[in-house]
């Protein structure tokens, strides 16, 4: 299978089983799109036709170029087979490795933010804190099933984790002292609405944590339209300073700004742009989850707009790093060259299987977003995963698991999408979010877009 | 091939043969945690 589409002057061929990009020229852009349908002899009448009065199209020409196109399939950088799917069964059914959680350290918040999927950090439940004993109990149940599984990730969550910063602290150093003689590798992760950062919490997360992700979505007037404290006063003149204080101090180490957009920003951009402004470089930027009558739903005539959106951004993007002044939009991150093997690309994004979050109270769910609904309550961190049949629901979501996916070019840079997602829109986890996935893959398009336009650059570099 | 640029990519292919540590990071654990694609995500396998 085989994917065209042309932006910002560039002609791009996508080969989705072999992963190859191609950027073309008008000419061989449209031969290609006839290689499998036609007779070589009619592509050539075609394309003589259409190019008429183009000089150097010629017929020798239009035959050498269909010749390269058959040595690219004989390569297998075209048209190639997909012998992947029984791999992404096999694997999932063979690895029983769990390698990170999403630990809710909080079911509590201090922020009020009315578009919250997780309605204020309670998850459908009581308000509540995870104990240190618990805490515990979750580092020990990932280290005793993640197998030879060296890199562990735990994501301290909520609600708001500031809000129980002390078991924070001390599971950290707990971890840390176990990790050498366990084999482990722990990569802590922040996620945080920034109210309570003072500089206890800005030098331990500095040292300790190799991520930290800041809520914040863009322009004051957008995020205070959602992102406010119980009495109704927006955080963004609270937490921006101590968000810059952070990164400013934070020594090149990860981290993102982390926005959502709704239907009343459907011109974030502005927003990353604003963030970019404020001299945050690192951006993500997510489609608001909510039920599609909530007043803020993104609606289907709010596509067109966020699909140029995209474009913008990536030509702003490949502005800014000719400058000198790059910024990095998560979903743009491509490393094409040393990116996943065949097996990341397969699986799915491994909730429920390698990856679950845990509540304050130890029980166990395949993701942050499962919290609360009873029916996936898997098990907890002292028995371990009890609710096979739910479990066995997301070990069998692949990239092939839903017959849409097995159809589509993107399966591979998507690995069929968020389960949650799936949920949410159709009631099935193996379900399709088609909206979802009309952004995703407008997301892998300008991204590989990009990948192209800096090739090309070096290359006119070069010679 | 004078239309065509191919760009240099991981041959995806091969790695049925050297892939699958699973040292990388969980997708959902990095930054969106609403909107999963791995193609984002690095390698960490130094044996490829």
């Amino acid at each position: 299978m085989i994917h065209q589409y042309k932006l910002n002057g560039f002609n791009i061929v996508l080969d989705t089983c072999s992963g190859s990009v191609h950027s073309v020229d008008g000419v061989a852009y449209d031969i290609i799109s006839m290689y499998k349908d036609e007779s070589e002899d009619k592509i050539v009448a075609k394309i003589l036709e259409k190019y008429a009065d183009t000089p150097d199209v010629t017929e020798g020409e239009v035959r050498l170029c269909i010749e390269d196109i058959r040595a690219l399939e004989r390569a297998g950088k075209l048209f190639s087979d997909d012998p992947y799917e029984g791999l992404a069964t096999d694997y999932k059914n063979n690895s029983k490795v769990i390698k990170a959680l999403c630990l809710h350290i909080a079911h509590t918040c201090n922020l009020n933010c009315s578009y919250c999927f997780a309605s204020q950090g309670k998850y459908q439940g009581e308000r509540a804190l995870m104990s240190y004993e618990v805490g515990k109990r979750a580092f020990d149940f990932l280290i005793e099933n993640s197998g030879s599984r060296r890199n562990l990730e735990v994501d301290f969550f909520g609600g708001e984790p500031l809000l129980n910063w002390d078991v924070v602290k001390r599971l950290v150093a707990y971890a840390r002292s176990v990790e050498k003689e366990k084999g482990k590798n722990f990569r802590f992760t922040l996620t945080t609405n920034g109210v309570l950062i003072d500089d206890d919490v800005i030098d331990f997360v500095n040292r300790e944590m190799s991520n930290v992700v800041l809520s914040l979505d863009g322009r004051r007037e957008i995020h205070d339209h959602f992102r406010r404290d119980y009495a109704g006063n927006g955080s963004y003149d609270t937490i921006v300073p101590k968000f810059k204080r952070l990164v400013d101090a934070r020594g090149g180490r990860g981290y993102y700004m982390r926005g959502t957009f709704t239907h009343n920003n459907t011109d974030f951009t502005n927003d990353l742009f604003h963030m970019a402004d404020l001299g945050f470089t690192e951006l993500s930027m997510e489609p608001v989850v909510c039920p599609p009558n909530d007043p803020y739903a993104l609606v289907d005539e709010d596509l067109p707009v966020l699909f140029e959106q995209y474009e913008i951004l990536a030509k702003e993007m490949l502005r800014r790093k000719k400058e000198g002044k790059p910024i990095t939009f998560y979903h743009y991150m491509l490393d094409l060259k040393n990116g996943p093997c065949i097996y990341k690309r397969i699986t799915g994004c491994g909730s429920g299987t390698e990856y679950m979050a845990v509540t304050p109270f130890g029980e166990l769910y395949p993701c942050h977003q499962f919290v609360g609904d009873e029916k996936y309550r898997l098990g907890d961190i002292w028995t371990g995963v009890t609710n096979i049949a739910a479990q066995n629901e997301f070990r069998s979501c692949n990239a092939y698991s839903r017959p849409e996916c097995k159809e589509c070019w993107a399966r591979l840079y998507c690995s069929g999408g968020c389960a949650a997602n799936s949920y949410h829109a159709t009631g099935s986890i193996g379900g399709v979010y088609e909206y979802g996935c009309k952004l995703f893959k407008k997301r892998i398009e300008c991204a590989i877009m990009m990948q192209v336009a800096e090739a090309t650059e070096n290359d006119n570099a070069d010679t | 091939m004078n239309r065509i640029k191919t760009i240099e990519t991981r041959d995806i292919a091969c790695s049925v043969k050297n892939g699958g540590c699973g040292e990388c990071q969980t997708s959902c654990q990095s930054a969106c945690k609403t909107s999963c694609g791995v193609a984002n995500q690095q390698c960490e396998n130094d044996n490829k």
